[in-house]
């Protein structure tokens, strides 16, 4: 009982501000400042909340904090991962030849939890030169469509990123 | 000023040309799931540089925050879209294009 009021207190904390930045002109312009145009904000923050606080917040806490403290270095690394995909895509369709070498390849990991699988299925869609088709929850299967065959390796020998996102979610 | 105006201008330049260099790829390469990886991947790099320079050219202010959440929710939703749309191809069963093949 007390996780579910918790998750529910941090998810309506974070629904409220972020509906405060996107219409914060109401409080901050004194003219402005309405207690009904307040309140609208907090009945729409508590109803996304009601609908979604379990989404935000995992019921188990217990390395919550770990993980989020992992995260960071790994969006940094994503980043760079980003600039090196856009690039490649660049060289790739400007270069006259177009060295391209379009390959369907297949994979299976140790993540099972929705978070870690999603996180992997977006990465791999920003990663240079491949995208996620299709992702088996109950095997942790991947199917990627590579657009040549340097990308396809990295994911099937290297693995260096499905070892990044195991690490994170600590599931390895 | 003139600084700002130069970085935030270069920024949006830059962005400008991936999308250009994305919608260059849609028409040069030879199918469905390649076509995606150039329109997928170049978008949104440049996407986020030419929000970045509208960052910028803003300063800091309440807009600065709005654009910068666009942004993020921009590099959740990019990929998950591109995702969406290839799965959407394989089910339905687009053949997709292997080297030596002519073009579609």
């Amino acid at each position: 009982m007390r996780e579910k009021t918790f998750s529910i207190i941090v998810t309506f904390g974070i629904m409220f501000i972020f509906w405060l930045f996107f219409s914060a002109w109401i409080v901050i312009i004194p003219q402005h400042y309405d207690l009904i145009e307040l309140s609208k904000g907090i009945v729409s923050a508590l109803i996304v909340t009601l609908v979604s606080h379990e989404l935000l917040v995992p019921g188990k806490g217990e390395s919550i904090r770990l993980k989020a403290l992992r995260f960071v270095p790994y969006v940094v690394w994503e980043f760079w991962q980003i600039v090196m995909a856009t690039l490649d895509v660049t060289y790739r369709v400007l270069h006259p030849k177009m060295p391209i070498d379009p390959q369907i390849i297949e994979f299976e990991t140790t993540l099972r939890s929705g978070l870690s699988l999603t996180t992997l299925a977006n990465s791999i869609t920003l990663t240079p030169g491949t995208i996620t088709v299709i992702v088996e929850p109950d095997k942790g299967k991947f199917v990627v469509h590579a657009i040549a065959k340097e990308p396809a390796d990295s994911l099937l020998v290297d693995q260096t990123m499905q070892r990044k996102v195991a690490h994170v979610f600590m599931e390895g | 000023m003139y600084v700002i105006d130069i970085i935030s201008t270069l920024f949006m330049a830059i962005g400008a040309f991936f999308m250009i260099t994305g919608a260059l790829g849609l028409l040069r390469l030879p199918d469905f799931y390649t076509r995606l990886h150039a329109t997928g991947k170049c978008d949104t790099l440049g996407e986020v540089l030419i929000i970045a320079g509208c960052m910028i050219y803003e300063g800091w202010s309440l807009l600065t925050i709005k654009l910068f959440l666009v942004a993020a929710f921009y590099l959740f939703a990019g990929p998950t879209a591109t995702h969406a749309i290839m799965k959407a191809a394989y089910v339905t069963g687009v053949k997709p294009w292997k080297k030596g093949d002519d073009r579609v």
